[in-house]
């Protein structure tokens, strides 16, 4: 039995050298020489300052934005080097069936035909009104887009054409034109909107 | 249109890798040369060298289960005191504290158990040592013993008048070497080509675009103008006292993709981060998507005709592929149809569109993300459940009340719709005994399984395997809702705050590791018994089957005549369902009826 011991111990030992040590140090220095962009949380950097990352949806509430899914946000898990609380998010984990996510979707319809009045009475994506999976979902779906035009156009003063030729941009097929879904993302398309992110 | 393509080529590619990998861990199992020999060999000798392993000592189940069960306390042991301790060692850039002593048993237990049940959150939680040293190590080792404990019991059936099985070390050393170790490497580079992250220098924060106001309780407040400059927050024209004012956000950043391939790979599911392949530094894309939603299922299928290959009767392992692949295709297709239907507390009586359409997803989106919608989203319910792994892209909380049931029950029923790596497979395979027998009984005639006469110990093993997860979940949650203090670990209230409780045994006992991840599980009982159902669920199925695989090597084959049941026809495909089923249904109706029924009923106005 002694012997079984030591040998299990020798050799968890040798596995963590070989699948911890080994191959997490392979894969980074793999990732980190060929695809450092990705492996760092594709940050979105122009002319120097970061823009937040290409994968992580931010909230945004001003009318001339594009607004993205719900969120449940989070301030008090994170702070910065300075002690200041820095934003993220999470799942709801409501029950779609349940009449708090009945009262919330309630609200939620009411706050987006007031901002959006050109659209009263077209139905909303259901992508609009509920929470993604991760609370950080950095996209809505091409018809979520769609239902923001008019009013991000007003708000600016530009044709709801220029609008969505913007949305039009930073909008992804299918992969493979088969798997997952189209989407659009929210962060690029606003940053475009501000004449940050230059074309091309 | 698309769904049903999606779904049908998700299955299609599933199957079509599933096949070759199938023969390969097979010529692995023997020690036949592979491509991979040449290279891979030496390190495994360098390896047998080091640790005073013979290759050639052949053991009995006694001393293989000896050395299974070694191997995983001193699993247990060793990643409870990393995850104790992580404050003392390096690699701790976020600076994280030592987890409390029941979170690092629950976590360890749930490790090493192939389980990888998450009371915490990664991202808020855990170091870069425990993520790699502590918790990828287990992702590559639980499930190497599941595969090398599910070879035991193939050379139990294909060996006659033996009292060796193979040996423990040999198993386990093939099994991560030649199997997880490649696959998963080749795998986690192109994650990081696809967007997953992979770093060591710990957490950034980047600046947001809009900045966000916040009261003192932390909530959002809407409408606010935000004056930066002057760190003002005025809503209606009135100043917000206490508000704050939050400019950044914060991007975490672990070795992901090198966790993210064992945790698909090895039916593991424990994420770096708390939402786990919803996240987007998880799970960035439909194609990265594609990649860890198909090898979360392709070692557990790929076994089935490594099973055919190595007893020397191919029929065998695709009958058994068979029975898991229908029941594997039902769940789906409940759970694609609820979800897609969503619920009327959704819809607002037509003010929400949860129609599908062009460029509309529709369908119950809470809980998932726009790049997977109903479809993917529902295929890797259905997956994740049947297999052990555990691992979401959406969150199970959030389904509907018909497709949060069905990934309950996959679990409930045993983990036997392909399962964990090996152990799903071994579970099938006391299913099967279990139907033969049951057949046998009712024509009168001695029960065999392919070739060998089942006798009472036998039979007495295979209940076990069979009964450890029911007894463990129903157990479990019974105990756990008798008390006070669970209910205020709900996230979610009625009907549907029993489904989180039982979900949560549900999982443990299936060693899935999924949750409905709305109750807050880290409390010292919930842990403790959580951690307690999880080892008796990975261990007594464990040496059963090794008591299986040692009593069927002694015995001699017999010839097979006209009155031997077939264990390759449809007809003994229907027969397995139906034992599956029928155990599983007996096992978990009434709970069932008290939580996802009972919600669905009242979700249709008729509770």
């Amino acid at each position: 039995m002694k012997q079984i011991l030591i040998r299990a111990t020798g050799m968890l030992a040798a596995m963590s050298v070989v699948c911890g040590l080994a191959y997490t140090l392979l894969v980074t220095g793999i990732g980190q020489v060929f695809f450092p962009w990705q492996a760092n949380g594709s940050i979105l950097e122009i002319d120097g300052k970061t823009y937040g990352s290409q994968l992580l949806g931010q909230p945004f509430a001003d009318e001339g934005h594009l607004w993205g899914r719900i969120m449940t946000v989070d301030t008090s898990s994170f702070t910065d080097e300075d002690g200041q609380p820095v934003m993220y998010a999470w799942a709801s984990n409501k029950s779609p069936a349940g009449e708090e996510m009945e009262e919330l979707v309630a609200q939620r319809v009411e706050a987006l035909r007031a901002s959006n009045p050109a659209m009263a009475d077209q139905p909303i994506p259901v992508d609009l009104v509920t929470c993604s999976g991760s609370g950080l979902d950095p996209e809505i779906s091409p018809a979520a887009a769609a239902y923001q035009v008019p009013r991000i156009a007003a708000a600016r003063g530009i044709s709801e054409e220029e609008v969505q030729k913007i949305i039009d941009q930073y909008t992804t097929g299918r992969f493979l034109g088969i798997f997952g879904e189209p989407r659009v993302n929210v962060l690029q398309v606003n940053l475009a909107l501000d004449g940050i992110l230059k074309e091309g | 249109m698309n769904a049903l393509i999606q779904y049908a080529l998700y299955l299609i590619i599933l199957v079509a890798l599933a096949i070759p990998l199938g023969s390969y861990i097979g010529k692995v199992m023997n020690n036949e040369p592979v491509f991979l020999s040449k290279i891979l060999r030496p390190c495994e000798k360098g390896f047998y060298r080091i640790l005073g392993i013979h290759e050639d000592e052949e053991m009995g189940w006694k001393k293989y289960a000896a050395c299974s069960l070694a191997f995983f306390f001193i699993s247990l042991f060793v990643l409870t005191l990393i995850l104790k301790f992580q404050d003392l060692l390096p690699w701790n850039p976020q600076g994280m504290e030592g987890l409390s002593w029941h979170l690092a048993f629950n976590t360890a237990s749930s490790f090493a158990t192939n389980t990888n049940w998450q009371s915490y959150s990664g991202e808020v939680t855990l170091s870069n040592f425990s993520q790699a040293m502590g918790l990828t190590v287990q992702n590559f080792v639980s499930a190497g013993a599941g595969i090398a404990v599910l070879f035991a019991l193939i050379r139990g059936f294909v060996r006659t008048k033996a009292s060796a099985i193979g040996n423990f070390w040999v198993d386990l050393t093939r099994s991560v070497l030649y199997v997880m170790l490649p696959l998963s490497l080749v795998m986690s580079i192109a994650l990081v080509g696809l967007g997953v992250p992979q770093s060591l220098g710990g957490n950034i924060t980047v600046d947001l675009l809009e900045p966000l106001a916040v009261d003192a309780e932390g909530n959002v407040i809407t409408g606010a103008e935000i004056d930066p400059e002057a760190g003002t927050v005025t809503l209606d024209g009135a100043l917000v006292e206490d508000a704050q004012i939050i400019t950044k956000q914060i991007v975490p950043l672990y070795p992901q993709a090198s966790q993210v391939s064992p945790k698909q790979l090895g039916t593991n599911g424990g994420g770096i981060l708390g939402n786990n392949s919803a996240h987007p530094l998880e799970n960035p894309s439909p194609a990265s998507n594609l990649l860890e939603m198909i090898s979360l299922l392709l070692i557990p299928a790929a076994l089935c005709f490594t099973f055919g290959r190595n007893i020397k009767d191919k029929r065998q392992g695709i009958a058994i592929f068979l029975a898991m692949f229908i029941l594997l295709v039902i769940a789906l297709g409940v759970i694609g149809a609820s979800e897609q239907a969503g619920t009327p507390q959704l819809a607002q009586n037509g003010a929400v569109d949860i129609a599908a359409g062009e460029g509309n997803i529709g369908g119950n989106m809470e809980g998932k993300e726009t790049r997977f919608g109903i479809t993917t989203s529902s295929t890797w319910a259905a997956f994740t459940t049947a297999a052990s792994n555990g691992s979401v892209n959406s969150m199970h909380d959030s389904y509907t009340p018909i497709g949060g049931m069905m990934t309950m029950l996959q679990m409930q029923l045993g983990e036997v719709i392909f399962g964990g790596v090996g152990c799903g497979l071994y579970g099938m395979i006391g299913f099967a005994l279990l139907t033969v027998f049951i057949a046998g009984l009712m024509v009168g005639r001695t029960p065999e399984y392919l070739g060998k006469k089942i006798g009472p110990k036998e039979m007495r093993m295979a209940v076990l395997v069979c009964l450890a997860t029911p007894i463990a979940i129903l157990v479990g949650s019974g105990i756990a809702t008798l008390l006070p203090s669970t209910i205020e670990s709900l996230n979610n209230a009625g009907a549907h705050g029993f489904s989180e409780v039982l979900y949560a045994y549900s999982s443990a006992g299936g060693n899935n590791g999924s949750a409905f991840a709305g109750m807050n599980c880290n409390t010292p009982f919930l842990n403790c018994s959580l951690g307690l159902v999880m080892i008796f669920a990975r261990l007594v199925p464990m040496v059963a089957t090794l008591a299986i695989a040692g009593s069927m090597a002694q015995k001699k084959k017999v010839a097979a005549s006209a009155g031997t049941l077939s264990t390759c026809n449809p007809m003994f495909v229907f027969l397995l369902i139906l034992i599956v089923l029928i155990v599983g249904a007996l096992s978990f109706f009434p709970a069932l009826s008290l939580g996802p029924i009972a919600e669905f009923t009242q979700m249709i106005g008729i509770g």
